[in-house]
């Protein structure tokens, strides 16, 4: 049998994705080498590609998955402290930047996904309203306990405590995280590249998910969960994988944006940057991973842009917005969908000789 | 020993008895009517037997095994698959997708493979895609197949709920009043598919339906519910020619 449309389909949603980031891979690094960059909007470079990368993460939650979580930048956050304390601790073993910063996101990665299962486990049975509100109080709580949280290492090893220093460093040892002064002095390892590269992988990863058996049972759950259930799809297992998920590619991007930065503190990653990383998905449209891409980006890089009319630059950004909201909720967008979906319907038809 | 057992089986809901010492046997291969007034508990029946509520007291036995106490999905694995009285469709996936989605459990490839279209992802979405386009032609829904089902005509929204639960390969379907709101041309339709469905796939049905043509025409047993209870059993003719029946039915 041919391939189906549904793979095709498939298939055309993920090329426009990937030619989206690496056509504006290429655009900017021609940028760079020509210096037709402002050296503010290459500062933005990392975040940008560290909150495409949120975005598309949260998608998979709020989009695909159905549920609203409001604590997204809890997850960044344990990736980014994960990340600080591995690549840190690495330093000496791994020479090598870029390897080291791959090692560190894995180590993110895996820190916010055992943090997504914590979160998980019992909040994924609550409904709607309620889990948007305990996702919130994840993301307080994440905040407040590495804002108390003090890690140094010596020559015997990693030291934790938590709300007080309770440990001495050997000689020659070094404070990790610092408590409310969070960490400084990091060695910044991230760069365009490599925020590029996970960009490409989270899109691979995340795309291909939603094409396959696993992505269909996850919006079964979100279009309906007893019928989901009825049909034999156990909605807690797909939630839970859903959200965890969700969380590690949160903490790989978190890794990301602390490594571009010689001080960071936990207060950075507070409600304000995961309500920001839901408007980005609101915005690009709930599912649309192309869509969260689209929004990340040009919401990071907008205020920079319109710097040249100062007076007008909240304006604008506000009438953007309005725009963009109305755009996804009249029927414009639902009629050239459902034009589009016609399209691929009649030619599969045609191709089948029905 | 017949294939369903359902014996005694009650639910309260706090005061409420909606369902009291509710007997039936099925037998593979039949094709049943569960009939009853507004409110009878018929539908509170089947959501026992699937698991959504849990019973108060009684047992469920699908060719020996207990149902009571499984959750949902369990029940579905061990070859129960139902419709709904108002329609549950995953309206935001396609009619192709939707149909894909109850071959889950009967189509796997695992998690890494979903992640990384790797190993036998094409090949088993092929399968997919091919078994699925087969239940869809049954009910001459295949040209439809790229669409999404929300937009679906409601008559159509009904034959691809049925669909989606023969995917997922059945001993016994329920089906939950499948005539609703069908004019009489799609009720005689609607009748050729449950036989054809019957006799194609070899599933033993058990319908819910106030249509009594239909009823009629298909069913070769019924049970009738009022109040919660068993008012009567037997072939259609005995049932509805029953004084007790027509008395729930009609009133005094």
């Amino acid at each position: 049998m041919k391939q189906s449309k549904n793979l095709l389909a498939g298939k055309r949603d993920t090329l426009i994705s990937f030619g989206i980031v690496i056509v504006a891979f290429i655009v900017v690094q021609i940028m760079i080498m020509t210096g037709n960059i402002s050296s503010s909007l290459k500062g933005q470079l990392v975040p940008i590609c560290a909150y495409i990368v949120m975005a598309v993460s949260l998608n998979l939650t709020v989009g695909i998955l159905g549920e609203l979580s409001l604590g997204h930048a809890g997850f960044m956050s344990v990736g980014a402290f994960a990340g600080i304390v591995a690549t840190t601790s690495l330093a000496e073993t791994i020479p090598a930047a870029p390897l080291r910063l791959a090692i560190a996101m894995v180590i993110g990665a895996v820190c916010a996904a055992i943090a997504g299962v914590i979160v998980g486990v019992p909040v994924l049975r609550l409904k709607g309203d309620y889990l948007a509100i305990v996702t919130l109080a994840f993301g307080e709580i994440i905040k407040n306990i590495v804002g108390v949280l003090y890690i140094g290492r010596d020559s015997s090893g990693l030291h934790f405590s938590l709300i007080e220093q309770k440990f001495e460093l050997a000689e020659g040892g070094k404070m990790i995280i610092n408590g409310p002064m969070g960490v400084s002095g990091v060695t910044k390892i991230s760069s365009f590249t490599a925020g590029f590269v996970l960009i490409l992988i989270t899109l691979f990863i995340i795309l291909n998910l939603v094409h396959s058996r696993t992505g269909r049972a996850i919006m079964s759950v979100r279009d309906n969960k007893i019928a989901a259930e009825s049909i034999g799809i156990s909605v807690t297992r797909y939630k839970l994988l859903a959200f965890v998920i969700s969380a590690a590619f949160a903490g790989m991007a978190g890794t990301l944006y602390a490594m571009n930065f010689s001080t960071v503190t936990a207060a950075k990653f507070d409600f304000n940057t995961s309500i920001l990383i839901l408007v980005f998905v609101v915005l690009g449209g709930l599912g649309n991973i192309w869509g969260s891409i689209i929004a990340a980006a040009l919401l990071t890089v907008l205020p920079e842009l319109l710097r040249a009319v100062n007076d007008y630059r909240m304006l604008i950004y506000a009438i953007l917005l309005i725009v963009m909201m109305i755009f996804n909720n009249s029927g414009v967008k639902e009629r050239l969908m459902e034009k589009r979906a016609a399209r691929r319907a009649a030619k599969q038809v045609s191709k089948e000789g029905l | 020993m017949a294939m369903l057992e359902v014996t005694k089986l009650g639910i309260s809901f706090g005061g409420l008895r909606a369902v009291d010492e509710l007997s039936m046997k099925i037998e593979k291969g039949g094709l049943v009517g569960l009939i009853g007034p507004n409110g009878a508990g018929k539908t509170t029946a089947f959501n026992m037997l699937t698991g959504v509520y849990r019973p108060t007291d009684g047992g469920i036995r699908l060719d020996g095994q207990n149902l009571v106490g499984k959750k949902p999905h369990e029940i579905c694995k061990m070859g129960v698959a139902r419709t709904f009285q108002n329609i549950r469709l995953f309206p935001k996936l396609t009619v192709l997708d939707n149909v894909k989605v109850g071959l889950h459990n009967q189509v796997g490839y695992s998690l890494i493979e979903s992640m990384l279209h790797l190993g036998s992802y094409r090949k088993k979405e092929q399968e997919m895609d091919r078994r699925a386009l087969e239940i869809l032609k049954v009910f001459d829904l295949d040209r439809e197949a790229g669409n999404l089902a929300a937009n679906l005509p409601y008559g159509k929204q009904r034959k691809l709920e049925i669909a989606r639960a023969l995917a997922t390969d059945p001993k016994l379907l329920l089906l939950d009043e499948p005539a609703a709101g069908m004019n009489p041309n799609e009720t005689g339709e609607l009748m050729d598919t449950i036989r054809l469905v019957r006799e194609k796939y070899g599933v033993t049905i058990l319908l819910i339906e106030h249509d009594m043509k239909l009823v009629q025409g298909i069913c070769e047993y019924l049970y009738v519910l009022n109040f919660g209870k068993l008012l009567a059993e037997g072939t259609p003719k005995e049932v509805l020619n029953d004084p007790a029946v027509i008395k729930a039915y009609l009133g005094d």
